[in-house]
């Protein structure tokens, strides 16, 4: 698989065609996306008309961005104009947006080709992207199980060689815990070094845009790309993008990992067998393993829970056939909006609708999202008092691998255990990454999960690279 | 003024207000779309002013600034605050939730003075957006409920609004007009709005309870569709007497929201408190905490105009008359109170010049184009009666007309030279003894023989002689 790095060095210094680079990325599609099923759409004569361009101003002597020629897929909860932007939900159907999100206005200035729309979980709601309206995105590695999600679509298009990289959202692990189940790097940003601007939001105090790639390097390269501040997100960060690919080769010699001793039990054997070997790796190219306490991420689970479903029963409010997206005629307006939503949504948004504005309603408020919040203050401490020791930390990233579908979609609460090592740091506003470390049961990947303080990316990243290297 | 009685029986009237007033911005709360009325329905939209997905509001600086003035205006703590979300579905809030301030306003406890060193307190003043307007067709009621079909024009969903929230300090219909009516001119004279009822800049909902003094305050009826001052008063009128009838005859008082009806002159149950949404209020994930600079907020102050108030005072002051009183009113409303300070610099008649400014500048705005000596000039001729009353409005009317000029070229032309009395006494005279039935009429005592014999003076000197002239020469001829 030809790597994001390679494609834009060889397309911006004329050795490759950006249209034939896609032109392999298409046969790939051609060849297994019908039984893959990553994508909502392809937009496979536009992708060609991109690269074309790229080619022309290759040619034309122009000066080319750092994306030159890449076939880019974006989670289909992205707004590109004039193109169906749907998050696999029944009720956006053919709703195509007027504007680029942000990072999609990023992408095309620096000449990256976007070559179709991914499978998720409806709104970004689940870990397997079964609960997409549109059928389930199967694991490249083995069809008979789950990509993971919600960003599952964008995980198996890389996996698959369908994109050399891809974008996905993280709210609760969404990008990081498809990446560990399709063996490829996926990383959750910081909050607010990614542009939210253009995404459609589920839950808009801990969603995150961030890359899937085929190893470390493109992920940096494409976070480069697609961070830095924006104007037009007042939770975006003031401050430049992170300088990534030049500290990738820095190695971990005098580097703290932190181990966490009390990490939440239900972890498969061979996922923490892979994450010892981990810290063996890093042990041995000179990083200082060291115990720490994060006591109240046992709650974190369950006030994510509340925080999540309540942010998003305010945020899907919007869709009522009103002004966009789908429309059930009723007799009167409160039938109108009644029937609207009963027919557009699917079973786990209405479930996270109904907890959400339960959790905000008057006389619940304080004992439920009010509790969550303070919850979330804890863990924040937590964190910080532990990266007063260590540098990151490094956990599971998903407790098994890759699952067989249907095994837990009739248990809401066992998919959701899915998220239990990703979601602290959504809470937190932390970034984390999950790495391919090998495989497990049923020769399915393994990721670990490496973790660091706000803008800590850096330290993330180097972390990253050597398990890369060690891998 | 107020044109209803006291409530009988010794019920005390409770009254607070909210009043929403539109930003005078460019572009809306939080985006750049135009912050403009009358424009084509769904004209100034952009993807933030329709909710659409993905899109994000960024806080307008110039909306913040102007809701500081009215906060520095009101007298109010200007401090840090957030953001919340107002969750309820209708079809004109493009989000389904409403951002507005919750727990953390930007300006709390303030207070505005009335007439009568009356002191009405300001809770606070908040920021937020408006909604989109939605018009129903068909069916007799104007509301959605039996409407055939709606349209909503998104022009007016995200422009910025304050909502300034009084304490229930008012205690009458006629105070409660007063608070709006000097709210108003705060409003114009910050610039923070241009405070159109009319328009829908601005709009009132009343809160309004009885109680018997001593006995805590009733429940109260919150009034919407209060469209104009004088509605705010008919309204508190009927809404007040409405409730003393049903807790007399031994009902009591619901919460609810009822529907002022301007046509009816009454109020109407819009939608009681079980019906109420739960709005499910939480900190608006998509914005940052408010921290205005304390630089800047002393810098807003700093630049504040003189207020109402103040002008009203220094310039009853200057020109002896009541400082509450209407004509000190309008003329600070229409911000000619420089320009009679002009005049009486120029030497005019202190009184006179308020008066003729009050009354015949209505349409001159701010600077009028008659230069202030010219006006002052008028009112010295009028002070020392070398023209009538009569006279001078209508020199005042030529003056205006020509932009200003020469008064007393203007009275020459007029032909206006005022009569000596001795020619205004021949023609009482000539008078007595054209009009002798009139004349003994008048020594019997009745005045309204008086009329025909100024009239018939008036008439031989065509309109020149001095009305006032004329009856003093007639009461002394009367008397001698």
């Amino acid at each position: 698989m030809q790597k994001l790095v390679e494609i834009a060095s060889g397309v911006g210094d004329g050795s490759l065609s950006a249209s034939a680079v896609v032109e392999q990325h298409l046969a790939r599609i051609d060849a297994r996306e019908s039984e893959i099923h990553a994508f909502n759409l392809v937009t496979a004569d536009q992708a060609r008309l991109d690269a074309a361009k790229v080619d022309a101003d290759v040619k034309a002597g122009k000066k080319v961005g750092a994306l030159a020629g890449v076939p880019i897929a974006l989670k289909d909860n992205m707004c590109t104009r004039g193109v169906e932007t749907t998050c696999s939900s029944k009720i956006l159907q053919g709703w195509k947006p007027p504007y680029d999100a942000t990072v999609v206005t990023k992408l095309r200035a620096a000449g990256a080709v976007i070559v179709g729309k991914t499978n998720l979980d409806e709104f970004a709601m689940g870990s397997s992207t079964e609960n997409s309206a549109f059928g389930p995105t199967k694991n490249p590695h083995d069809i008979s199980r789950v990509p993971g999600g919600s960003s599952g679509g964008s995980a198996a298009a890389v996996a698959a060689g369908f994109a050399a990289a891809s974008l996905g959202s993280d709210t609760g692990g969404s990008i990081r815990q498809p990446a560990a189940l399709c063996g490829v790097v996926g990383v959750k940003p910081t909050y607010g070094v990614v542009s939210r601007y253009g995404l459609v939001a589920f839950a808009s105090s801990l969603d995150q845009i961030g890359p899937f790639t085929s190893d470390v390097r493109d992920a940096a390269t494409l976070l480069e790309v697609i961070s830095g501040h924006d104007p037009l997100d007042s939770t975006s960060i003031p401050q430049p993008a992170p300088s990534l690919v030049s500290v990738l080769e820095h190695g971990v010699a005098g580097m703290r990992i932190g181990r966490v001793t009390d990490l939440p039990d239900g972890c498969e054997p061979d996922v923490l067998e892979r994450l010892e070997s981990a810290f063996d790796a890093l042990r041995s190219a000179g990083a200082t393993i060291v115990d720490i306490k994060l006591p109240s991420i046992q709650y974190c689970l369950t006030a994510y829970y509340l925080i999540a479903p309540a942010e998003a029963s305010s945020n899907l409010a919007r869709y009522d056939g009103v002004r966009y997206g789908n429309r059930v005629d009723a007799a009167d307006l409160n039938s109108m909006y009644a029937a609207t939503r009963e027919a557009g949504f699917g079973e786990e948004v209405k479930r996270r609708i109904m907890l959400g504005t339960y959790a905000l309603s008057a006389g619940y408020y304080d004992a439920y999202y009010g509790k969550a919040l303070k919850v979330r203050r804890l863990i924040s401490d937590d964190f910080a008092r532990a990266y007063q020791s260590v540098d990151t930390i490094l956990t599971p990233t998903s407790p098994s691998v890759a699952f067989e579908f249907g095994s837990k979609t009739d248990n809401p609460l066992a998919m959701y255990l899915c998220d239990v090592f990703t979601i602290p740091t959504n809470l937190a506003g932390h970034p984390a990454m999950s790495v391919p470390f090998g495989t497990g049961a049923h020769s399915m990947p393994v990721g670990v999960q490496v973790l660091a303080p706000t803008l800590g990316e850096q330290a993330m990243f180097k972390v990253a690279a050597e398990l890369e290297r060690a891998s | 003024m107020s044109d209803v009685a006291a409530l009988p029986n010794g019920w005390q009237l409770i009254v607070g207000l909210e009043v929403h007033v539109e930003l005078a911005t460019k572009t809306k709360m939080f985006s750049a779309s135009a912050n403009r009325f009358g424009d084509e329905p769904n004209t100034n939209i952009d993807p933030v002013t329709l909710g659409l997905p993905g899109a994000l509001p960024v806080l307008n600086q110039h909306a913040i600034e102007l809701a500081m003035r009215i906060g520095l205006a009101l007298n109010c703590k200007v401090q840090p605050c957030t953001f919340h979300r107002k969750n309820y579905f209708y079809p004109d809030l493009p989000k389904a939730y409403q951002i507005t301030q919750y727990d953390n306003p930007l300006n709390v406890d303030g207070h505005l003075m009335l007439p009568g060193e009356v002191r009405i307190g300001i809770e606070r003043a908040h920021l937020e957006e408006d909604t989109g307007k939605s018009t129903h067709f068909g069916g007799s009621s104007g509301r959605i409920h039996g409407s055939d079909y709606s349209l909503i024009d998104f022009n007016r969903a995200g422009v910025p609004l304050v909502e300034i929230v009084s304490r229930p300090d008012i205690r009458t219909s006629e105070q409660a007009r007063q608070y709006v009516a000097e709210l108003r001119s705060i409003l114009l004279a910050v610039g923070a709005s241009d405070a159109k009822m009319e328009e829908g800049s601005m709009r009132c909902d009343v809160n309004v309870s009885v109680h018997k003094p001593g006995t805590p305050f009733g429940t109260r009826c919150e009034i919407k569709n209060v469209n104009s001052i004088r509605s705010v008063g008919r309204a508190i009128d009927y809404e007040s007497r409405r409730q003393v009838d049903l807790i007399e005859s031994g009902g009591t008082i619901r919460q609810e929201t009822r529907h002022w009806d301007d046509s009816t002159g009454r109020t109407e149950t819009l939608r009681t408190k079980e019906d109420a949404d739960d709005y499910r209020y939480f900190l608006e994930p998509d914005l940052v905490p408010l921290i205005p600079d304390p630089e800047w907020i002393e810098a807003v102050r700093a630049a504040l105009p003189v207020l109402p108030a103040a002008r009203r005072l220094a310039l009853a002051e200057l020109c002896g008359v009541d400082k509450d009183g209407e004509s000190a009113l309008v003329v600070v409303e229409r911000g000619q109170d420089d320009y009679v300070g002009a005049v009486i610099s120029a030497g005019g008649d202190p009184r006179r010049s308020i008066i003729y400014v009050q009354q015949a500048f209505a349409e001159q705005g701010a600077t009028p184009k008659v230069p202030a000596k010219d006006l002052a000039a008028l009112t010295i001729l009028e002070r020392d009666s070398k023209v009538t009353s009569t006279q001078a409005k209508t020199l005042l009317t030529d003056l205006i007309e020509a932009g200003g000029g020469d008064v007393v070229a203007m009275v020459a032309k007029r032909g206006f030279e005022t009569l000596d009395t001795n020619a205004v006494e021949a023609m009482v005279d000539a008078a007595i003894a054209a009009e002798p039935g009139a004349w003994q009429k008048y020594c019997n005592g009745e005045d309204k023989a008086l009329g025909a014999l100024v009239g018939a003076v008036m008439k031989s000197s065509k309109g020149k002689a001095d009305g006032k002239v004329i009856t003093a020469l007639l009461q002394s001829k009367k008397n001698s």
